[in-house]
């Protein structure tokens, strides 16, 4: 079963709720950390990240040599990523998206293809036994959904009964591939303005893809009702909430996860884990 | 005309209420009427829902194209499946389909169809807005959910502020900019004069506020911090400090935490504008007060 966790806006406990029900899981956990511009749960899992490897795009190497300047690969370029200038064929990374179009088109097979780096892929255990991973991208990069689309593929040899995603804040292309596959999107929000409204906006794309959702509001007893009232409204069931309390915000901001600041709370997770299984896709 | 940038690596550590905040205090001071407002955040645009501003103008954002296969035709050989490197294309019922969210706009598939049986068509991806708040005009955007592109809606977003400002004499573009360090986060930064990186005394916090200002140094834009929630884990706010210190970065101040942040949002103001003697508020115009100079001097 693979699990999604996602907000839209960010800063409302995605890796807090999805670090806390992977530590109730227990074993047999995969936790995949999908926030590849800001990945923080490993600061909460202390994995030994003993795998590596990087990945990124395949970029076009045109071979002049053979290159006729027909411009073929100009033309069929739908983000003008490669360009003929009199006897010169330019590649212009930042626009690529290694997609080798151009390279299948080249009349002159002209064009091979490099790994262009944008990140890495690392992977090891956690004390607890959770086989966890993540993408890290390299500063500077634009894209994130390479990463993450390799990150999904770097399976353990053993498929693991649960699998946990952390996903990206905001509702664009990073989030959609994190959700893709999923068997539920858990959504973490936060009972104000900001929090509702990022929140339609996943929930928005989980319907999309057709994938049954749940919702954990964080920071209960702060902000409104409005969020209550759209879940009602949407049907999308309430399974956690989780008050503002000062004591959670201090351990988590000092690197614990909820379960071990509060123990109390291992058992509201397995709970958690037993309404997403009635309710997931699988 | 300078431009200020909000940004914060993390998610969720007070960048649109800091904003807001600013946008109040530049209408109170020297800055009326010399601002412009930019809403970075595509795909989780929130300064609106503080702003509450009248809507002027508004236009879809053609985003990217998506295949499309015409089944008439189809000879259903799989070509496009070989060729479609982010696995957009799946086989059911004996027909190829492309799932549109999948699609990349690439049209590998388009030129290695046999049958000629795909093209490329164009899709509305969001929306523009231009808008009058009342600390004045603001430009904003909606990223429907799920499309590509975001970068580019960011980029709209900012000239059009820009134009404005250049256009009118306006002193001050103020952007709230995305989460994260990718692309919205490239695009959001690229011209600004300044960034004010909001961070969070938290071990993830700490974490990536190192992130973004790798990234925003890369670019070459001159940053300060501030601390916001500073007094959940002091040890943290000292790290911080300690850290900004030893790479050379000015800090601007400590925001503490206040539930009155929360109230504001809901209350649909500023913060500054809500409850003018709040410890936020105090806090962030002391930060106002200390962001306009190394705006000024900056190039």
């Amino acid at each position: 079963m693979r699990i999604v966790v996602a907000s839209g806006k960010g800063g409302t406990g995605k890796t807090t709720v999805a670090t806390s029900l992977a530590l109730a899981a227990g074993e047999f956990v995969h936790f995949m950390d999908c926030d590849v511009e800001a990945p923080n749960a490993a600061l909460f899992l202390h994995p030994v990240l003993d795998q590596h490897q990087e990945v990124g795009i395949l970029l076009p190497v045109v071979d002049e040599s053979l290159c006729t300047y027909c411009g073929k690969c100009a033309e069929i370029c739908e983000f003008h990523a490669i360009a003929i200038i009199g006897k010169k064929t330019l590649v212009f990374p930042e626009l690529c998206h290694g997609c080798g179009s151009c390279t299948l088109v080249c009349p002159e097979k002209a064009i091979s293809e490099r790994l262009d780096v944008m990140g890495v892929l690392e992977s090891g255990m956690t004390a607890t036994g959770i086989d966890f991973a993540h993408g890290v991208m390299n500063v500077g990069e634009p894209m994130a959904v390479p990463i993450i689309r390799q990150l999904k593929k770097w399976m353990p040899a053993t498929p693991p009964a649960i699998e946990i995603r952390d996903a990206p804040p905001g509702a664009s292309c990073p989030v959609v591939e994190t959700i893709r596959g999923a068997d539920f999107v858990l959504l973490v929000t936060e009972p104000t303005p900001f929090g509702l409204h990022d929140l339609k906006q996943v929930v928005g794309i989980a319907r999309e893809l057709g994938i049954p959702a749940g919702v954990v509001v964080n920071r209960d007893g702060i902000g409104d009702n409005a969020v209550e009232a759209y879940c009602t409204e949407a049907g999308l069931p309430i399974l956690l909430r989780i008050p503002m309390e000062r004591r959670f915000a201090e351990a988590i901001a000092s690197g614990r996860t909820l379960v071990e600041a509060a123990p109390e709370y291992r058992q509201a997770f397995l709970t958690l884990l037993e309404n997403i299984t009635a309710r997931a896709a699988v | 005309m300078k431009q200020l940038i909000i940004l914060s690596g993390k998610g969720g550590t007070g960048k649109t209420s800091v904003t807001a905040a600013f946008a109040h205090l530049a209408a109170q001071s020297r800055f009326a009427n010399q601002v412009i407002l930019a809403d970075a955040d595509v795909d989780a645009a929130n300064l609106e829902l503080v702003l509450q501003p009248r809507l002027l103008e508004q236009q879809d954002f053609k985003g990217g194209k998506v295949a499309v296969i015409n089944p008439d035709t189809c000879a259903s050989c799989g070509d496009c499946v070989a060729v479609c490197r982010f696995d957009a294309i799946n086989y059911a019922d004996s027909l190829y389909l492309i799932d549109p969210i999948a699609c990349d706009g690439c049209a590998a598939c388009v030129y290695q169809c046999p049958s000629e049986s795909i093209t490329m068509h164009e899709q509305v991806a969001g929306k523009f807005y231009f808008s009058e708040s009342r600390y004045g005009p603001l430009y904003h955007a909606n990223l429907f959910p799920g499309q590509e592109n975001s970068g580019k809606l960011v980029t709209l977003v900012k000239q059009r502020a820009r134009l404005q400002a250049l256009d009118e004499n306006r002193e001050l573009v103020l952007v709230d900019g995305p989460p994260g360090i990718g692309c919205p986060v490239i695009s959001a930064v690229s011209g600004a004069n300044l960034a004010l990186i909001v961070a969070e005394p938290t071990v993830a916090g700490v974490h990536d506020m190192r992130r973004i200002l790798q990234t925003v140094q890369h670019f070459g834009v001159h940053a300060v911090v501030c601390i916001n929630k500073a007094d959940i884990y002091p040890a943290g706010a000292d790290d911080i400090e300690a850290f900004c210190r030893e790479s050379g970065i000015g800090t601007v101040g400590r925001i503490p935490f206040d539930l009155t942040v929360a109230r504001a949002m809901v209350a649909g103001e500023a913060v500054t504008a809500f409850q003018p003697d709040a410890p936020a508020s105090l806090a962030i115009a002391v930060i106002w007060e200390r962001v306009i100079p190394s705006l000024l001097e900056s190039k």
